[in-house]
């Protein structure tokens, strides 16, 4: 069945988009991320203008994160204290990507800041992920207990410091404001959630136990990717809601499947599958910056990014 | 006064040989939720006081204009080893979608001179001249602007296309696509003779979002901070509602 998007102005097959929105929220739902890395680039291969994307991407991410976070909250495992300290920093750096976003549509250079984005971030985060999860699950085989990581880092001699009861934390309201800070720059830039940079930020910057962490992850990233879907509305008029609802429908559900198959994964698989197709979208952008396109030349409306 | 002399030249002065007279099968398409696509029929006669002249055929050329719109055609090249956009030239009006049907192959029946005037050609039809003046062949940017839209099907040339009966009627059956933008199309209907134009016949066809697609999409422009509030409102609601299905399948 053939749907008109009315703000993407193209038509493309409703089920089609079911099935990206189902297949994206059991991904979100099986990592914790909110799957907007993986909905972007797959609604420009349909042919959706590559604004419109970004900014029903981060509608799209709403949804399943509130999805997602509701059953950790049912949990206890959501840190609304810290949350709300990344969450600060997550809107000052979505109003900076916002102006960003903007300012390098006019220069027509957004495609590069995007991809190159996407590719350094990316990779460094699924190479990371890969190395720390194969270790993981090498000590896990041969038996030996895991290694405590409660060091005194360079977070813990900040001034403003405050307890984080949820995370068992007492550290300096710096270090996680500058977390929330950059990932809500890239959210609003690459209109991802920021989750696949955020967890491991949270684990490996921060010190915060992984079972408190995916939870957190999700509850400041229904108000980063909220803003981000409201400014890109506002200001680019670029949230196509048809477009939205069927992948809403699809991503809900989808999370929901993919958290019942994440229950039944061990802790360190499901780190390296995620690593793995962080790593696969990475080579993906990075083959299209690298090697020479089909065609050289593209088009885009005048005064319309 | 002038208005009169030019309004009785058209009625009384030497009646020209041949007229077009067009019609549309429909002069509106709505663009519904399910639009996919859309067939219209431009069909019509040639009118004429006298008998068929003999000696030159009669030819038929019918087009089919999207609205006209700056586009902004950018090209990669690479830069310290990355392929990334460097030049752009903006080609100042170009159709959204443009369709030229004939009765044979066009400059078999269309002289370049009369191209020229009537703007009929595809190449013709597209206005570039504000290139910036650093980039010298700017002409292959308008080429790959026609070459890019004519492979998704916006640009077409359909030679043969137009039916033409006893050199008195004529039809051209023209599909509009699925990607169809809002605005203004244009039909224009020219008869030839010895590859000069005798007259032209212009029709308008309305394309227009309907229903939901108007809602939305009049919502999203007019009120864009209401508009961002429900698709934040939608996303909440629905996240909440699945959770709280799977939870009742679960119990």
């Amino acid at each position: 069945m053939q749907l008109y998007l009315p703000i993407a102005e193209v038509s493309v097959n409703a089920f089609l988009l079911l099935g990206l929105g189902g297949l994206v929220g059991i991904m979100s739902g099986l990592f914790g991320v909110g799957g907007g890395f993986l909905i972007t680039p797959l609604l420009f291969f349909i042919g959706v203008p590559p604004t419109v994307a970004v900014a029903t991407g981060a509608n799209q991410v709403v949804a399943s994160s509130v999805s997602g976070v509701l059953a950790h909250l049912r949990r206890k495992t959501v840190d609304i204290r810290m949350g709300t300290v990344l969450l600060a920093g997550g809107i000052a750096g979505s109003a900076l990507g916002i102006w960003a976003f903007n300012t390098l549509s006019r220069l027509g250079q957004i495609d590069l800041v995007v991809q190159l984005a996407y590719v350094l971030f990316l990779g460094t985060v699924g190479l990371l992920m890969l190395q720390e999860s194969l270790r993981a699950m090498n000590r896990a085989r041969r038996g030996a207990p895991a290694t405590a990581r409660r060091q005194h880092m360079w977070v813990h001699r900040m001034p403003l410091k405050v307890k984080f009861r949820t995370s068992g934390l007492y550290i300096s309201v710096i270090p996680p404001f500058l977390v929330g800070l950059g990932v809500g720059v890239l959210a609003a830039i690459m209109g991802v959630g920021g989750g696949f940079i955020m967890v491991p930020a949270m684990i490996y910057l921060l010190g915060m136990p992984t079972k408190v962490v995916v939870g957190t992850s999700l509850f400041q990233i229904i108000f980063v990717a909220g803003f981000t879907t409201f400014m890109h509305a506002l200001t680019n008029q670029s949230v196509d809601l048809m477009l939205a609802v069927l992948l809403i429908a699809g991503g809900v559900i989808g999370a929901q499947i993919g958290t019942r198959i994440g229950g039944r994964l061990k802790a360190e698989q499901l780190r390296i599958l995620l690593a793995v197709l962080v790593l696969a979208v990475c080579a993906r952008v990075a083959f299209d910056l690298l090697v020479e396109p089909d065609d050289l030349y593209s088009l885009s409306i005048a005064g319309r990014p | 006064m002038i208005r009169w002399l030019a309004l009785f030249a058209l009625i009384g002065g030497p009646a020209m040989a041949e007229e077009v007279v067009a019609g549309l099968s429909r002069d509106q398409v709505a663009i519904t939720a399910n639009f996919d696509g859309s067939d219209i029929l431009i069909y019509g006669a040639v009118k004429r006081e006298t008998a068929i002249p003999t000696g030159s055929a009669l030819e038929v050329i019918v087009t089919v204009e999207g609205p006209l719109k700056p586009i902004v055609v950018r090209r990669k090249s690479r830069e310290a080893g990355l392929w990334i956009n460097t030049d752009s030239v903006t080609v100042d009006s170009a159709p959204s979608f443009y369709e030229v049907a004939t009765t044979g192959p066009l400059y078999d029946v269309l002289s370049y001179t009369e191209d020229l005037r009537h703007r009929i050609s595809l190449t013709r039809m597209i206005r570039s001249v504000g290139a910036p003046s650093e980039i010298a062949d700017a002409e292959t940017f308008k080429e790959a602007l026609m070459r890019i839209r004519g492979l998704r099907g916006d640009y077409r040339l359909t030679e043969g296309a137009v039916e033409l009966a006893e050199e008195t009627l004529f039809r051209a059956d023209i599909d509009l696509p699925a990607n169809l933008t809002e605005g203004r199309y244009t039909a224009r209907i020219f008869i030839l003779r010895d590859r000069k134009v005798v007259d032209v016949g212009t029709q308008i066809i309305r394309v227009r979002k309907v229903g939901l697609e108007r809602a939305l999409w009049g919502l999203a422009t007019k009120e864009p901070a209401l508009y961002g509030l429900l698709s934040l409102i939608i996303a909440v609601a629905a996240g909440w509602a699945a959770s709280a299905a799977f939870r009742f399948i679960r119990n």
